[in-house]
């Protein structure tokens, strides 16, 4: 059973059992345009809520992508450093950027729900 | 055959139906190849003797093939870099309202001084005693530097804003460091508005970044950057008009916020054109500040010469000065170019650049500041303040204003609320701008405000100049508005090349030439 969860930054978190993955949503990609570089963290470092993780930059602009919870990097998508445009083509699939083992499942509360973000993002 | 730019070589070419005329030319403005496509291995415009028959002592090293150098006949060679210089875009061929970076007023007279001989011909490395006048023009300089920002001392040689940003920032950890804090004061803020060079700077010089938010109305809050101080805490980097075109209302609060912490205030000084003669960083609190002689007295990018980027330094920073500078004693000057020759209670912390810095920036720059005077240099400041505000006032029914609370310095800011539903970008408005004779605006920048654009035009257009420009702007924006699509989401139409593929560029770029090889026509 996995859930979605989204920041105000526009980073989701998929949680299945103790591990999330991590990427940017459909909207930050929209806003973003085309994304050429995307550089992500070594495996085994860990994230402190909030902290930068990765680095996206696009052909408008360079933008950090946090840490929605704190935890160890697992694993990372090797493949968006040759298929950037991963990003901005199925961002929540195969645009995926890492993967996050938690420490604290607790973190996830404060964070918005589907139609939440939907609704956050209506705002903007 | 095509050859490898596409482009025809013989009558009845396909290529020759992509374009509107048979070279791709259009009328005068013609289509310049690299010159390693123009010249030839065989040819040379010029005779060099055979060389007498000498030894070699390079053994294997010698080189035996083609170097590929490419050969030109004199004329070749004279219209290639003729037709290249007449592709220039800049502040004598047109607005370019980028920044005073690019729009800064640009007096032929300052040109005519670095040209003197004196200036032009010296070499660092002639005898001190042969350049009194060129020590005279940087101890000048310096003093009027000096007095237009109210602080006691400046290091000339940075030889532009992000180097002087180094500079300054380097005087800042030295001065950590001669406290016995380098361990722990290693956090420098940056507010989310700032140039991105401020951040970058930070980081290479060691420092870790935090970014302090940006208040709904583009200026940075007191109480925000006091939330982020601690003893971690080693300086702010923070520009002055900021990049949203506002004079930060609380600079001398955070200054004093940042003292009582024990921590610097560094002042990105990209935008002292708009306040000199009317507010003088050194009683605004200011620790270091770079400014950029090319943006705040005379040679934009685009007009001839490099940039420079002296840096003033306060009381607290004055001792750490890199070398070389000229210290003053008795009336007598002298040039000091290493540590061990400093002057008691001076510790400079190294060297920024080989030799002295733009000599010939010096120059223009002080010969701008002695043609203009005080009253002139503080009437700069207030045209470009007033071309900047006409300007928004005569788009603002139109366009869209981010902050209409704030007064504007410089620059007029725009968003793209005004856009909204009508399928056209900030970036599709930009390229419309390119068929109209313009150089865009700068763009999707500040980062803060949505689908930015920023306009500088600085003291150097007329009124006349400035209708034509709103006019322009005007027409664009209604026919935006108007559903007229394709004037922009294909635009430019009249440039001699079309829209770029800036993903393409980006994603897959060409970073190496390769020797064109004729290609065989498609098969049809």
């Amino acid at each position: 059973m996995s859930e979605t969860r989204y920041t105000k930054d526009h980073e989701y978190i998929r949680i299945e059992g103790d591990t999330g993955t991590v990427g940017i949503s459909d909207y930050a990609q929209g806003q973003l345009g085309d994304v050429v570089f995307v550089e992500l963290p070594s495996i085994g470092k860990a994230l402190s809520k909030g902290g930068e993780a990765a680095v996206v930059e696009s052909v408008k602009a360079a933008s950090e992508v946090y840490a929605p919870v704190s935890g160890e990097v697992v694993a990372v998508n090797n493949e968006l450093e040759a298929a950037p445009g991963t990003v901005n083509e199925d961002p929540a699939g195969k645009g995926w950027f890492l993967k996050i083992k938690l420490t604290d499942a607790a973190e996830l509360d404060g964070l918005m729900s589907e139609a939440e973000y939907q609704d956050y993002v209506k705002s903007l | 055959m095509l050859n490898r730019q596409g482009r025809p070589t013989q009558a009845g070419d396909a290529a020759a139906e992509r374009h509107e005329t048979f070279t791709g030319n259009r009328a005068l403005q013609q289509i310049e190849p690299l010159i390693f496509e123009i010249g030839h291995h065989e040819t040379t415009g010029v005779d060099i003797d055979k060389p007498a028959p000498f030894k070699s002592r390079l053994g294997k090293h010698a080189r035996k093939g083609e170097i590929g150098l490419p050969g030109l006949s004199e004329p070749e060679a004279m219209r290639h870099y003729v037709r290249l210089s007449q592709k220039n875009y800049g502040i004598d061929t047109g607005l370019f309202p980028l920044g005073s970076c690019t729009m800064k007023h640009n007096a032929r007279l300052n040109e005519k001084m670095a040209r003197l001989p004196g200036f032009s011909d010296v070499h660092p490395l002639q005898p001190l005693s042969t350049v009194p006048g060129a020590l005279d023009v940087m101890l000048e300089l310096a003093r009027y530097l000096m007095t237009l920002t109210g602080m006691p001392a400046v290091a000339l040689s940075p030889k532009a804003g992000a180097h002087g940003e180094a500079c300054g920032m380097m005087a800042i950890k030295a001065a950590i460091e001669a406290k016995g804090e380098a361990a722990t004061r290693n956090v420098v803020l940056v507010p989310e508005s700032a140039h991105g060079t401020n951040p970058a700077t930070a980081a290479l010089i060691g420092f870790s970044v935090k970014a302090v938010p940006a208040r709904p109305d583009g200026t940075v809050a007191v109480e925000d950057v006091k939330a982020l101080l601690g003893p971690e805490v080693a300086a702010i980097m923070l520009t002055n008009p900021n990049t949203c075109g506002i004079f930060e209302p609380q600079i001398v609060e955070i200054a004093a916020a940042m003292h009582e912490a024990g921590a610097y205030f560094y002042c990105d000084g990209a935008n002292f054109n708009a306040i000199v003669g009317k507010a003088r960083p050194g009683d605004l609190g200011v620790d270091a500040m770079h400014i950029n002689l090319h943006k705040t007295f005379s040679t934009p990018h685009g007009g001839g010469g490099p940039g420079a980027g002296p840096v003033v330094l306060s009381e607290r920073l004055a001792p750490f000065a890199p070398v070389p500078f000229i210290h003053v004693e008795n009336g007598k000057s002298r040039l000091v170019e290493h540590k061990a020759e400093a002057p008691e209670g001076n510790d400079p912390f190294g060297r920024m650049t080989a030799f002295h810095g733009q000599m010939g920036m010096y120059v223009r720059a002080l010969a701008y500041m002695l043609s203009h005077g005080s009253d002139g240099m503080k009437q700069a400041s207030e045209d470009a303040v007033l071309n900047a505000n006409y300007i928004r006032a005569g788009l603002a029914d139109l366009m869209s204003l981010p902050f209409p609370d704030h007064p504007s310095m410089h620059e007029a800011l725009f968003d793209d609320e005004w856009l909204k539903g009508t399928g056209v970008s900030t970036l599709d408005f930009a390229k419309a701008m390119i068929d109209e004779g313009y150089h865009p605006m700068t763009v999707y920048f500040p980062l803060v405000v949505h689908g930015a654009m920023l306009i500088e035009p600085t003291e150097s257009e007329s009124k006349a100049s400035l209708d034509l420009f709103i006019a322009t702007l005007r027409d664009l924006a209604i026919a935006a508005k108007g559903n007229d699509k394709t004037r922009f989401t294909a635009a430019p139409h009249h440039a001699p090349i079309r829209r770029l593929d800036e993903t393409r560029a980006a994603r897959q770029p060409v970073l190496k030439w390769e020797k064109p090889q004729p290609v065989a026509k498609a098969a049809e």
